[in-house]
């Protein structure tokens, strides 16, 4: 088994070290310190460090007005509330005014596991991909995680950046570089495919294993960018491999599974499983409701079989 | 006649010459916000005139002071303001609305330069003003941030969030404008949600509070002269104005808070507003 890790980490180093080299790199906050690992930033850049209280709509609007006058502000909290209690402010004051933010959704999907659906944040993939203008992605891993934060602070235009807290194998090299608008195909494959992002990657990886011993070959997209989406590759599976799984930490409504099924639906029609969570979770730990609902490498490689089995059906 | 009576005299005309654009503009599009860009035009026209600083020529130096429209709503007075000052050109403000217009119903920076911030759902303005003021104070820069708000518009929870934070952040380079007009879109604000003790809401924010007459660009003038009120804290202007102030029949009426006048209600509020002027 290889080693876990909290993306987090990762995140608050990455931020640290472009701060140091950008001095229009600053931190907003909502009281959120200790869960978005920001106190270390927080020592070395106190003037860079705005922490705004329990107040996300003005946290994101503070975002924006920080921007608008050359900052670049890592706007940083909890998904569920920074993308749901401030949804407007996202859409007007980032998306359509095209202020340069980085929103940083922590510890996403159901990573808050037995506080329950109200600090769960599924919805957040489905909330931000149809807002105007709005960059929508989110690592894999924490070599991932580097990768796209630099790639995202060189971007200029808002994001949203979502993040796991949910331990993770690295799943990538190394040398792997981030790109907006491309996927990462971390294994070949000809007879389906399965498209995922965050924590469902390394999970994806492993039912594919499991299915090559069976005979299935499985190609694996890491989607981490949801928007712009990797439209070409995510033809090309269609073509090349006649069936898709996807599969994502969040609603199984407007995801990363609604993404892939509206550029199938309009490129090259082939049956698709979308795997994630049919609406509120029950009570339980991140791990627990993942298995609960299926979202493992069994789970994966199930829905797999079912969809090779009904090729030509 | 004095400088500052010669300030005055010039921001009257404008404040004038803002209404009657303004009430052309929405007559000719047949859409907008007549009572409230009535009530604000006394503002706008002294702080573009007299009070912001900003550089002839370039609406986007980055030493300008900042003023964002939180009531986004009265785009109609706020394009007829940067038509005033030069930045729109008058001729553009009869695309007010129409097709393809960059004239929006709400102003959108992306499309008219001098717009500081994309306003129309309220209480937006007030946390982009906190970030503006905090982004200045990080580089020791003197510009200053101003934000309009309209005074039904504070039932809106965010502006008292920004509230918090700007007074929390000794944000003294912040301005606060609220456009005291009593009346929104449907009925007085003390029969919808009683605003007061409204001063003594903003100081138990810990901002330093001032009351003016909110119509009169002296005493405007004199109010903006003595920004900021206190070091350290962030400043409210409480600008007790009367909504669609400057035609007889639409002062104080909750209805013209968004009625578009006839061609007939038109010509007269035009003379009424040219009267007063000369």
């Amino acid at each position: 088994m290889s080693d876990l890790f909290d993306c987090r980490e990762a995140f608050a180093t990455t931020l640290e070290e472009l701060a140091s080299t950008d001095q229009s790199i600053v931190v907003v906050v909502n009281d959120s310190i200790s869960s978005t690992r920001l106190g270390g930033f927080k020592k070395l850049y106190p003037e860079r460090f705005i922490n705004v209280g329990i107040a996300e709509q003005n946290m994101v609007g503070v975002g924006a007005g920080l921007a608008s006058a050359g900052k670049v502000p890592f706007v940083c909290g909890a998904s569920c509330f920074l993308t749901g209690r401030a949804l407007e402010q996202v859409k007007v004051d980032l998306g359509y005014a095209k202020n340069n933010v980085k929103l940083c959704g922590m510890s996403s999907g159901v990573a808050y596991g037995e506080l329950g659906p109200t600090h769960h944040s599924i919805e957040d993939f489905a909330w931000t991909r149809v807002i105007g203008n709005l960059v929508v992605v989110a690592p894999a891993d924490p070599i991932e995680t580097r990768s796209m934060l630099r790639a995202i602070a060189a971007y200029h235009g808002p994001v949203f950046f979502r993040l796991s807290r949910m331990p993770v194998p690295n799943v990538h090299a190394e040398y792997y570089q981030f790109r907006l608008g491309k996927a990462s195909r971390l294994r070949e494959g000809g007879d389906l495919t399965i498209i995922a992002n965050g924590v469902m990657v390394a999970r994806a990886l492993a039912a594919a294993e499991a299915l090559e011993a069976e005979g299935i070959s499985a190609r694996v997209l890491n989607m981490s960018s949801i928007k712009p989406l990797d439209a070409d590759a995510v033809v090309a599976a269609a073509r090349e491999t006649g069936a898709i799984v996807t599969v994502e930490e969040h609603s199984i409504y407007g995801g990363l599974g609604g993404a892939v099924a509206e550029v199938v639906a309009g490129s090259f029609p082939v049956r698709i499983h979308i795997m994630g969570f049919p609406g509120f979770a029950p009570t339980g730990s991140a791990s627990f409701l993942l298995e609960h609902f299926g979202l493992t490498a069994d789970g994966i490689a199930e829905a797999a079989r079912g969809l090779v089995s009904k090729r030509g059906a | 006649m004095t400088s500052t009576e010669a300030a005055v005299a010039r921001i009257r005309a404008s404040a004038s010459r803002i209404r009657q654009r303004s009430l052309k503009m929405v007559h000719h599009s047949g859409l907008g916000h007549p009572g409230g860009d009535l009530s604000a035009a006394d503002i706008l026209a002294t702080l573009y005139l007299s009070v912001l600083r900003r550089e002839a020529g370039d609406p986007l130096s980055p030493s300008r002071d900042r003023f964002i429209m939180s009531k986004g709503h009265c785009s109609g007075a706020l394009y007829a303001t940067l038509a005033e000052v030069g930045i729109l050109e008058p001729e553009q403000l009869g695309t007010y609305m129409t097709p393809l217009s960059l004239l929006n119903g709400h102003p959108d920076r992306n499309k008219v330069c001098g717009v500081e911030a994309n306003t129309g759902p309220l209480g937006h303005g007030l946390p982009i003003g906190v970030g503006c003021a905090l982004a200045a104070k990080m580089d020791k820069a003197d510009w200053r941030t101003f934000v309009l708000t309209g005074d039904g518009e504070l039932q809106e929870g965010s502006n008292w969030e920004a509230a918090m934070a700007a007074s929390q952040y000794k944000l003294d380079n912040l301005t606060v404008i609220v456009d005291r007009n009593r009346i929104q879109q449907g009925d007085f604000t003390e029969n919808t949600i009683n605003m007061e003790p409204l001063a003594d809401r903003w100081r138990a924010f810990n901002w330093a509070v001032a009351e003016v007459e909110g119509n009169d660009p002296a005493a405007l003038l004199e109010c903006f002269s003595a920004l900021p009120f206190e070091p350290g804290r962030p400043s409210c202007i409480l600008a007790h104005t009367t909504k669609g102030m400057g035609v007889s029949f639409m002062k104080n009426k909750p209805e013209w808070h968004h009625k578009i006048p006839s061609d007939a209600q038109l010509a007269e509020a035009l003379r009424e507003l040219e009267e007063c002027a000369g």
